[in-house]
């Protein structure tokens, strides 16, 4: 089950990169020499140059595709359907309208867009053609980057940037390996170079050397690789060699610390696992997973719809209004305005859809496609926060939070579930060796230390620790990058792993006088690496005798073990888990020497293979590691990281439930989850793990546990506000992985247990903290899409540092990575990227509240203004005799969202903050005021859509009395139709700005400078408007109009006594509701305001 | 913006970008600068609306509000406007403090004096058709009277009658004399030749003449001057409209067609001032304005305050308008009034004003004492609201 969701995933994953019906497997021949004939056949294979084409247009295509990838937004399209009916039919308002903003737009972006391509194409060509050596013919070449194929043979030195992915074939250094960093993917990593070609060492050699490699196709996948060598040497036998990940150099990595390489070129141009990365990754998100997702900016899409459906009945009313009333002939035509005669002879149905189109041309700013772009900017700029934010700087690794989606951030306002990784999450992911017990006997550091020798087992136990690992000696100290391992006094030397634990190991070790040289007297046979569905490695040694020695966590070894004092150890182990100390158990076995051929050959054979090597490979390990006998185990600590449980304990006043997902013990798990206060003492532990599923079944297990969350739950009524209160029990879950697969398994058989997943997922939701251990990577995943697909939709969120988070980072509504000491490949698939655990606390609580309250606003004011600002125009073709005569001049309806009150919103969605942050920081219950979307509900929508009418109705029927049959002037002259609509507008630019303005909680200089210069700005707009005889137009309808309007003094009395009106309504609702039902927000903001008021009487008082 | 996300996004994955950061001084490059903006601690006025800070606000709007309504509301009452229409006007006539005069002649009664040329009309008929309509002022207008010709159920603000002009053949474009925008269709040209004016408002030109006297107690008749200066918007008489270039009119309009609703061209519009006639004519400046509401008025004549004069601009007694009955509005249901009004600083009669500021201002007055209890009740409650720290 896992296996298939995987092989999806792998699958989406090529599907995106483009790779179909290739061939499974591509054969390199190094230096392009063809091996002896008789190997098999050659199938000659076209692969792509080395060019990098990072660049999107070419100066052909240019035009057409860029206008292409324009017009797909949804905004720019439904402009250009509105621009092409005005052009098409008589339309009330000119195309310039949603011409003009149009094409500006589509300028300006296709400008930015092209030189960014020119930028790149310049970047590209510098890469292209940056010099590389090639090995050809025994000497050295210099070659332009792009001219580079598959198969050449490059020489690399030190510090130069891999132009291709290689395989290393032979190094500068004795051990065969070379090191890498690869600064924009992950810290630092070895390669290791083939046995078989270390000794090519000049290019003369390379010209002698005859082999190929057979490896798969490329595939996006940094982590994976798999290929075979075959080396053809004078026998015509060739020798196969396994190549993983470990032999690949990636393009764009840089060699470190090593003097020169030699590789071979296999994947080039395109083709590097970099560039199809780079593919696949600029899809991660597609629009319609954002449409479909219940979250905040997909009510836009949902309230855009409804808007439509209303703009669309508006203009039937309409239409069908007019053509009721048009029924009388002298309506339709009189004599004073009379028809042409196509107009005439037009077919009625033709001029009912062409009316039709007219009235939605004439409403069409109803929907507001300003918006998307506003929304747009706003996210990006808004982003931009996050990264400056200097709490969120971590000194130590020199890092700052990174945002690699701004589409998500005011999701970081809703998040209900947290899935969170515990080692390097939680933890500081920095161990230190504590204690080891042999065969019973504890031995801490200091005791071993004296050199004594040491009997037997204990001596056994220590070789396999020394053995056993995969830690590197470093001896330079130049490493960028993350350093792995402690700095001891000798500067010299430090260790570096993939696992911390082996390095706290091997420093434990180091410290009791076994130092990793003792290497030197075994020959090391065969590694058999760790990976995390075993729990455990294994090497093969060679002394006098032939050793396995395995070492893994205890659930993987002591089914394995047949002998050896089981019972003290385990005993010890479960005693350092409880106290949150990670363990590991240390076995060993003899081999004799035909289970070693044996073992060698499955391993070979498994290496080899190039189709499912991982399972074949697991299999033969599986035969392999059996029959211990069991040495001891070791204890390592893992601290907590700085401000963990503060974090947590935040979380969960915020009303957010927190999942702590673990590959550990459970016991190591829940002594953790104790520390960081996910669960605290009054918590009541529920346990659904494989010991008690051993007891009991597991629906008995399932059905009793609900039993006892349900009648909690039913006894109190549920006070939302004090889920941290202590008089109300809560919960904690603890499960383990092989029970929940049980739970999530889909039985056919039993019809009963169909609904294991409800109950389990109802036990969840009552339960405040659930600790998940020993889950695979996969089922963390699993985990987190069961919640999503909960029947309440919540938002989840996965923070995780390690490669095994990657899953449920991408699974998750929210991912967020920590730049940890595995890597940066969770931080690389994360949506967000935070140094430290602590970090998450002011993303949600601050940035997330923050985020979510802009765009809250920012979506219902779009909707707002465009409601005020059309609705008018709707009652005016009652008036009118519904002939679509706009109520406003072409520039202001064109300019009305693009520069009279578009600013002010930005900067409102960019600036506000309705509660200072250290409040919103300090009492973290004030993000369960803005859970569950509750600030983009249907009410709240609909008392803005209310407002907007109501606004609308007075500003339209307040310039109606006012024109009604009178004049207003103090000279008799009359206003036209013009004066009506100006006045409507200006009162309607003051009211929704100001109305704004009653919103703004934060008045910086930079919300009074965008609020009164915008109204400056409409001003002197009208009044240069409406000043000159403007040349290229064809009509002068507004010439003047402003002026004589503010000339004349009850437009003054009316435009003021209008806007107070329009304001009036929403003021009252908002200071009556904040008088009678206060929010914890307002009450917040007005104790606050007390407070400072007090403080600055007490400041008074002391001057 | 789009693409600058997208770069954003290219970085980690672009190998030259890759190499030419990263280096000893990343790290210095990536702490981020501890600015008030960036780090969203600029110095704020953080103003809440509470009970207590908007209820002075909302008593000085009522206070303010009230005064000012009861200012407009006093104004415009005292504004005269002479309002009677023909078949009532001996109902209206017995209302002692008549404030408007609003006389309907559209002749739809029988009874109506207006009544056989409301009938008989046909555009293009040569002998005009008169009628009179006697009325009375019970009170004197004092100050100056302005006179209103009135439509009812006239759609100027009908689209495409507000869109059929030409705005720069009326500024005196001679290339748009000729050859008129297509807007003005279907009156853009006549038997080949351009309108001058084009267009629908054009075409319908008001075209009544309406003459005002007063009849002594004697019985004769004494004409009332009326002034037809500055009717228009300067504006619009000055900037706005213009003749095209050239010394005689005749001349430059030749070539050109009249309107065919029109009985003389443009330029016969008033032969005897030359700054008033062609395209600059007041009258038609005016016309050319269109209206905001299909019943609308429109300046027609001014009655000028006699100067060093201390009676009144129209004194009480008996008065006759004759009319001119050119424009027909019977086919559409329309009626044409004829108004006097005095004007005040607040223009003409309209109580709107006075009445919308004296409900506004007393509903927040009202809202101000609503509040003002809402405060006393609940505002402490808040303020020393447990706040859990």
């Amino acid at each position: 089950m896992f296996g298939q969701s995987l092989t999806r995933r792998l699958s989406d994953i090529q599907i995106c990169a483009g790779e179909e019906n290739w061939v499974d497997t591509r054969t390199v021949y190094i230096g392009h020499k063809e091996p002896p004939s008789g190997s098999e056949a050659y199938i000659p294979q076209k692969y792509p140059d080395n060019r990098i084409v990072s660049s999107k247009y070419t100066f052909w295509n240019f035009v057409p595709k860029n206008l292409f990838e324009q017009f797909r937004r949804v905004a720019n399209f439904y402009f250009l359907i509105i621009f092409l009916v005005q052009l098409i039919i008589d339309t009330p308002t000119s195309p310039i309208t949603s011409g003009l903003p149009l094409f500006f737009v589509i300028t300006v972006t296709a400008i930015k867009q092209g030189y960014e391509d020119w930028l790149r194409h310049k970047a590209d060509n510098a890469i292209n053609q940056c010099p590389v050596n090639v090995v050809e013919g025994g000497e050295v070449v210099r070659k332009q980057s792009r001219k580079l194929r598959v198969g050449d043979v490059v020489l690399m030195k030190e510090d130069e940037t891999f132009p291709c992915d290689l395989i290393l074939l032979s190094t500068s250094r004795e051990e065969g390996t070379c090191f890498v960093t690869t600064a924009s993917l992950d810290g630092e990593s070895t390669c290791t170079g083939l046995q078989d070609t270390k000794a090519f060492t000049t290019e003369e050699d390379f010209d002698t050397l005859l082999a190929s490699i057979e490896c798969e196709q490329p595939q996006p996948d940094l982590y994976k690789f798999v290929g075979r060598i075959n080396i053809y040497s004078d026998r015509n036998e060739p020798i196969a060699r396994p190549l993983g990940s470990e032999n690949l150099l990636l393009r764009g990595a840089t060699l470190k610390n090593t003097q020169h390489i030699y590789a071979v070129a296999i994947y080039t141009g395109m083709e590097t696992k970099m560039a199809l990365n780079y593919q696949s990754k600029s899809q991660k998100r597609s629009a319609i997973t954002v449409l479909i997702r219940p979250h905040p900016s997909s009510v836009s899409p949902l309230l855009s719809v409804l808007y439509l459906c209303i703009l669309i009945s508006k203009a039937l009313i309409n239409t069908v209004l007019k053509y009721v009333w048009q029924a009388d002939p002298d309506r339709d035509e009189p004599f004073y305005n009379q028809k042409t005669d196509t107009e005439r002879q037009r077919h009625i149905l033709i001029r009912a859809f062409t009316d039709f189109l007219a009235f939605m041309v004439l409403f069409n700013y109803i929907i507001p496609v300003s918006m998307y772009v506003t929304v747009e900017m706003q996210k990006f700029l808004g982003s931009y926060f996050i990264m400056w934010d200097d709490e969120m700087f971590d000194e130590e690794l020199g890092e700052r939070a990174q945002v690699n989606t701004s589409d998500l951030n005011e999701e970081l306002g809703q998040v209900e579930y947290v899935f969170t990784d515990k080692t390097g999450t939680l933890t500081e992911n920095n161990m230190e060796f504590i204690e080891c017990c042999v065969d019973g006997h504890v031995y801490v550091p200091q005791a071993i230390c004296n050199g004594q020798v040491l009997p037997g087992t204990e001596e056994l136990f220590f070789r396999a620790l020394c053995l056993c690992h995969t830690v590197q000696v470093k001896e330079e100290e130049t490493v960028d990058g993350i350093k792995m391992g402690l700095h001891q006094g000798k500067s010299t030397s430090f260790y570096i792993s993939s696992s911390p634990d082996e390095v706290a190991l091997v420093e434990g070790m180091k410290r009791s006088f076994f130092s990793v040289s003792v290497e030197s007297r075994f020959e090391l046979l065969e590694v058999l690496t760790f990976d995390s569905v075993r729990r455990r490695m294994s090497v093969i040694v060679r002394s006098r005798e032939l050793y396995l020695f395995c070492k893994g966590a205890d659930s993987s070894i002591f089914p394995r073990v047949i002998s050896g004092k089981v019972a003290q150890v385990k005993a010890r182990v479960e005693h350092n888990a409880v106290e949150g100390l990670r363990t590991l158990c240390v076995a060993y076995r003899k081999l004799s020497v035909d289970q070693y051929e044996e073992t060698c050959h499955l391993l070979n054979s498994a290496k080899l293979a190039l189709q499912d090597r991982d399972k074949k490979l697991s299999e033969a390990y599986d035969l392999i590691e059996k029959d211990f006998i069991l040495l001891g185990a070791t204890a390592v600590e893992d601290r907590l990281q700085d401000k963990a449980a503060d974090t947590i304990e935040s979380l969960h006043k915020a009303g957010m439930k927190v999942w702590v997902l673990t590959g550990d013990k459970m016991e190591t798990a829940a002594a953790t989850c104790y520390a960081s206060k996910l669960f605290r003492r009054s918590t009541q532990i529920l346990e659904l793990t494989t010991k008690r599923t051993e007891e009991q079944s597991l629906h008995e297990v399932l059905f009793d546990l609900s039993r006892t969350v349900l009648r909690q739950h039913g006894t109190m009524t549920r006070d939302t506000f004090s889920g941290l209160s202590t008089d109300c029990v809560d919960y904690g879950l603890i499960i383990d992985g092989a029970t929940l697969s049980a739970v999530l398994k889909p039985s056919q058989e039993d019809s009963s247990q169909g609904n294991y997943k409800e109950i389990f997922l109802e036990i969840c939701r009552n339960c405040s903290a659930v600790l998940c251990c020993r889950m695979a990577p996969l089922q963390k995943a699993q985990i987190v899409k069961l919640i999503k697909a909960s029947p309440e939709h919540p938002i989840t969120l996965a923070i995780g540092d390690g490669a095994n988070d990657v899953s449920m980072i991408l699974e998750a509504h929210v991912g967020i990575g920590i730049m940890g000491k595995e890597g940066r490949q969770a931080a690389r698939n994360s949506d967000y990227a935070i140094p430290k655990f602590k970090h998450l606390k002011k993303m949600l609580l601050v940035h997330g509240h923050y985020y979510y309250i802009r765009i809250s606003e920012l979506v219902q004011y779009f909707f707002y203004k465009n409601v005020a600002f059309i609705f008018p125009q709707f009652l005016y073709q009652f008036f009118c005799g519904f002939s679509q005569q706009p109520l406003y001049d072409t520039a202001y309806l064109t300019l009305y969202n693009i520069s009279f009150t578009s600013l002010p919103i930005l900067l409102f969605s960019l600036i506000e903050q309705h509660i200072n942050m250290d409040i919103l920081k300090k009492d973290p219950s004030l993000y369960r005021d803005i859970a569950k979307n509750s600030l983009l509900r249907w009410p709240i929508f609909i008392y803005w859509t209310f407002l907007g009418v109501f606004d609308a109705v007075v500003f339209f029927f307040g310039a109606y009395f006012l024109f009604y049959n009178t004049t207003f002037t103090s000279n008799g002259q009359m206003f036209g139709n013009w004066t009506f609509g100006t006045l409507v507008f200006t009162v309607l630019v003051f009211t929704v700005t100001l109305k704004l303005a009653l919103d703004t909680h934060y008045w910086t200089w930079i919300n009074h400078f965008v609020i009164w210069g915008s109204l400056l700005f409409f001003v002197i707009f009208s009044l240069l408007w409406g000043g000159i005889i403007w040349p290229f137009l064809n009509y002068q309808r507004m010439y003047y109009v402003f002026m004589q309007m503010l000339s004349s003094g009850p437009a003054w009395l009316s435009i003021i006594l209008l806007i107070v009106t329009s304001l009036l309504p929403d003021v009252v609702k908002k200071v009556v509701s904040r008088a009678l039902w206060p929010t914890t927000t307002e009450r917040i903001q007005v104790s606050e305001r007390a407070h400072t008021h007090t403080h600055a009487n007490h400041f008074l008082i002391y001057i | 913006m789009m693409a600058s996300s997208y770069n954003a996004k290219e970085e980690d994955g672009n190998p030259s970008s890759a190499t030419v950061h990263g280096g000893a001084g990343t790290v210095k490059n990536k702490k981020p600068d501890n600015t008030a903006f960036k780090q969203q601690r600029l110095p704020a006025w953080q103003p809440i609306l509470t009970a207590g800070t908007v209820l002075p606000a909302f008593f000085v709007i009522g206070l303010i509000f009230i005064p000012i309504g009861i200012g407009l509301f006093v104004t415009s009452n005292n504004i005269k406007e002479f309002e009677a229409c023909l078949y009532s006007v001996y109902s209206k006539y017995s209302f002692s403090s008549l404030s408007t005069l609003q006389i309907d002649y559209t002749g739809v009664d029988l009874s109506s004096p207006c009544f056989n040329c409301s009938q008989n009309y046909i555009w293009n008929s040569t002998t005009p058709c008169t009628c009179s309509v006697p009325f009375s002022l019970d009170q004197p207008f004092e100050s100056n009277v302005f006179m209103y010709y009135g439509l009812s159920n006239f759609y100027q603000n009908h689209r495409r009658y507000v869109k059929s002009r030409d705005d720069s053949q009326l500024n005196g474009d001679l290339s748009s004399l000729k050859n008129p925008s297509k807007e003005c269709e279907p009156y853009r040209t006549s038997e080949n030749k351009p309108i001058a004016p084009c267009g629908a408002i054009a075409n319908s030109l008001f075209n009544d003449t309406l003459d005002l006297y007063y009849i002594d107690p004697n019985g004769s008749r004494t004409a009332i001057p009326l002034v037809k200066k500055g009717i228009a918007w300067w504006t619009d008489k000055h900037v706005k409209f213009r003749n095209p270039a050239g010394n005689n009119l005749t001349v430059v309009f030749q070539g050109t067609s009249k309107p065919v609703n029109w009985r003389k061209p443009v330029y016969e519009l008033d032969p005897s001032d030359s700054d008033n006639n062609g395209f600059i004519n007041e009258d038609f400046i005016v016309w050319m304005r269109t209206a905001a509401l299909p019943t609308f008025r429109k300046l027609y004549r001014i009655i000028q305050k006699k100067p060093n004069n201390m009676s009144p601009t129209l004194p009480r007694g008996q008065y006759i308008l004759d009319v001119t009955y050119n424009y027909p509005v019977r086919s559409f249901e329309g009626r044409k009034r004829m108004i006097l009004s005095t004007i005040s600083w607040m223009g003409g009669k309209n109580p709107f004003l006075g009445i919308a500021y004296i409900t506004v201002g007393s509903v927040c007055f009202f809202l101000g004492i609503v509040l003002l209890i809402i405060h006393h009740k609940y505002g402490n409650r808040n303020n020393n609201a447990d706040i859990p720290n």
